[in-house]
């Protein structure tokens, strides 16, 4: 089966030239239909991995191969393409405060030129699935961190993507959410999307034992083990 | 692939509800200063684009003259001369030289039309001793001119023979330079809206950066973005310039009102077939031109706001 993530010495700079790598030789690969935790102490590296994953920044050495496609090489104007085939889940939700609950799950439909009609319908099943129908017309800055946090999830899932990286998504939600989310990310992965999810969680990692990332100061220290 | 995804944006951008409003542009690009800028400049553009047509129109109106190569004025035209009197021996003179094509005698009336700008409308009651003008026009190479003079002056003492050639060629190549000077300051106006609409789209850009971020990562393209910042400043610009050109309209008919006598018209002060007539008194031109101005605008607008924010974008990966 083919790699949807493909990570051979990869390194990253945030500042090209003379800037300090912040991760450093990661070789990896995750399969189509995937799963694998992300796991390390503050400062190991998740966020900048899971940055490269969705094509925010591009490694600075080393070959990474996302959904079939060289990064390093690929034309700017293929990206785009590119990401609305992942769904992110960030570790500060980044919604669009001045929109609707609703529109901001919306949003990545939009993007994709999907029928309103369509749009609507899912939207509203994604909201319910997530506990939010009655809250479709609030806006982020009215919705509890646990609220948004959810708007983010149901935004990243909504256009049903192909590989979904989530950072913490977990981190703001109670037990029973977050057992609840867990279940929509294993339902999605069954059905043939590839999941990589960053935590602190050591709870969730247990209960929901899967293959693991490990990362320690920019390096990957163990690919392998469960929970 | 690239280009699949730009016809997909097209056609998704008739899909999304019309007022959504995702980067929150509604804010970042107010809709105050920016098209009060517009119109400002708009307003400018008007006088700018009214100096050219009527500089256009002056150099037209001189070169028409011109075909009269030559004016003589006769003094005392009445008095006695050989064989008649001093307009008729001044215009056997001038037929029987060769090079002459016609030589005609003005009327009174169109004496009276000439004088009209300095005069008034009743130049003729005034009792003054005005000379008879003939309009030469010539043939060839016409004659020479000197001798011409100098026997006119002979046969006819007092005679003035006056070339246009020299003067229609000065006041030709002055309404080009006024001409061009209009179309200069059209051009600048044109640069410094494009520069505001550009000041404006950058500080909507700074305002909207997270935003921008966001919907950057959830894939939109360029066009996307862009897009939506131009409809946004097209949409401004258009207002501000339809503002700016309405504005201008009553100082221009106001323009046209007081260059109508120099342009042997009644003037518009009292029109004889109402608002018609007096909206008739702005030259066509104008009247095609000032609508095209928030058009031109619009199309300024959404140009600057493309390349501004496609140039900006070129930042993110």
């Amino acid at each position: 089966m083919a790699d949807v993530i493909r990570c051979e010495a990869v390194g990253l700079q945030y500042v090209r030239g003379d800037g300090p790598e912040v991760l450093h030789d990661l070789s990896f690969g995750v399969p189509e239909g995937g799963f694998r935790w992300l796991l390390g102490p503050s400062g190991a590296g998740k966020t900048s991995l899971l940055r490269l994953l969705y094509l925010a920044v591009r490694p600075s050495r080393g070959r990474l191969e996302i959904l079939g496609t060289e990064i390093a090489g690929v034309k700017r104007r293929a990206l785009p393409g590119l990401r609305r085939r992942i769904g992110v889940v960030f570790q500060d939700f980044r919604l669009l405060a001045h929109l609707s609950a609703f529109d901001n799950v919306a949003l990545p439909l939009r993007i994709a030129g999907r029928p309103e009609g369509q749009i609507r319908a899912d939207v509203t099943e994604m909201l319910r699935w997530v506990g939010l129908s009655a809250k479709t017309a609030s806006r982020p800055p009215e919705l509890s961190g646990g609220e948004q946090q959810r708007v983010a999830i149901a935004r990243a899932v909504i256009a049903r993507p192909d590989l979904l990286v989530a950072d913490e998504p977990t981190g703001n939600l109670d037990e029973a959410q977050a057992e609840r989310l867990m279940q929509l990310l294993q339902e999605m992965n069954r059905l043939g999307t590839t999941v990589l999810v960053a935590t602190h969680n050591e709870g969730l990692v247990r209960r929901h034992p899967a293959r693991t990332l490990r990362l320690s100061h920019g390096r990957l220290i163990a690919d392998g083990g469960v929970g | 692939m690239a280009e699949l995804a730009e016809l997909r944006d097209r056609r998704s951008a008739r899909l999304r509800p019309g007022g959504f409003d995702d980067l929150g542009l509604r804010r970042a690009l107010g809709d105050r200063l920016l098209p009060l800028l517009v119109a400002a400049m708009t307003f400018l553009a008007a006088l700018a684009l009214t100096g050219f047509v009527a500089a256009a129109a002056l150099a037209r109106h001189w070169r028409e003259g011109a075909e009269s190569a030559l004016t003589v004025q006769v003094p005392q035209p009445g008095g006695p001369a050989d064989q008649g009197t001093r307009r008729e021996r001044v215009l056997a003179i001038l037929r029987g030289t060769p090079g002459i094509a016609q030589a005609r005698a003005l009327s009174d009336e169109a004496l009276s039309d000439l004088l009209r700008p300095w005069l008034g409308s009743e130049a003729q009651s005034l009792a003054l001793p005005l000379p008879a003008v003939v309009e030469v026009h010539l043939s060839g190479d016409g004659p020479d001119l000197r001798a011409l003079a100098q026997r006119l002056t002979q046969a006819v003492p007092g005679t003035l023979v006056e070339s246009h050639g020299v003067w229609v060629a000065r006041l030709s190549t002055l309404a080009r330079s006024l001409q061009a000077c209009a179309g200069l300051a059209l051009l600048v106006v044109a640069a410094v809206a494009a520069s505001v609409v550009a000041v404006a789209t950058r500080a909507g850009l700074a305002a909207r950066r997270e935003a921008i971020g966001i919907v950057h990562s959830l894939g939109a393209t360029d066009g996307y973005i862009a897009g939506r910042f131009a409809r946004r400043a097209t949409l401004l610009a258009f207002l501000g310039s339809a503002l700016g050109a309405l504005t201008a309209l009553p100082v221009l008919l106001g323009l046209a009102d007081l260059a109508a006598p120099f342009a042997g018209l009644q003037g518009i002060a009292e029109p004889p077939n109402g608002v018609w007539a007096w909206l008739a008194a702005l030259p066509l031109p104008l009247w095609v031109a000032l609508p095209g101005l928030p058009l031109a605008a619009g199309a300024i607008g959404w140009l600057t706001a493309q390349a501004t924010v496609r140039r900006w974008l070129r930042r993110l990966s």
